[in-house]
């Protein structure tokens, strides 16, 4: 009965697991990135969960809102500095995916460790050998 | 009243995660991950936070599908098979 009270936190536990295996499952790069985006939102998703009142009401003071009926603020604030952080770190991760593939042509990890291994696209340790 | 409609967010929500994850076409993956920021944005409007639900729209559905589409035009479309 309690799970179904916070079912919010159910959903973002499950969306959470969902993020994760694509990160550690998932063998393309871009889809990891996706599992890693799906991953933050549900952590954003419960945190604000977490400042929720139960008949709330957004927390702006205008034509006499009552203060005691609103939402807890200090999580969307918080949140709202996340969420430009995770736009931020995904421009960052996407533009070395970019420079990952110039370099190797591939954006599979698995490959990417092979390359690595064997030297044959010519990589940074690639080109000393003879 | 307010609960179901809750519900519904969350099952889509989890069902646009899922089509994000396993899509073999990548770009069909990215766009799916949109319309899952978008859906993201109306439960932020139900959870009471408003200026959360304009960052989501604009920002997550917005500019991070933009640079997504920019990556897999630059580098390939289609996820690689795997050939032992």
């Amino acid at each position: 009965m309690r799970l179904l009270h916070n079912y919010h936190y159910a959903a973002a536990m499950l969306l959470f697991c969902i993020g994760l295996y694509t990160v550690i499952a998932r063998r393309n790069i871009i889809k990891k990135l996706i599992g890693l985006n799906i991953m933050e939102t549900s952590v954003f998703f419960f945190y604000i969960s977490l400042g929720y009142l139960d008949g709330g009401i957004a927390p702006i003071r205008t034509g006499g809102a009552d203060p005691a009926r609103m939402v807890n603020p200090i999580p969307q604030a918080l949140i709202l500095t996340g969420i430009v952080v995770a736009v931020s770190v995904t421009a960052l991760a996407l533009s070395l995916v970019i420079l990952l593939y110039r370099q190797y042509g591939t954006l599979d990890v698995d490959r990417l460790y092979r390359d690595e291994d064997g030297g044959t696209h010519g990589g940074p340790s690639g080109e000393d050998a003879p | 009243m307010g609960t179901a409609l809750n519900l519904v967010f969350i099952a889509l929500l989890v069902a646009t995660a899922l089509l994000a994850v396993f899509a073999r076409d990548l770009l069909a993956a990215v766009i799916i991950f949109s319309v899952y920021s978008l859906i993201m944005a109306l439960m932020w409007q139900r959870l009471q936070a408003p200026d959360l639900a304009l960052t989501e729209a604009a920002v997550g559905a917005g500019v991070t599908t933009v640079l997504f589409v920019v990556t897999i035009f630059k580098t390939r479309r289609r996820e690689e098979e795997e050939k032992e």
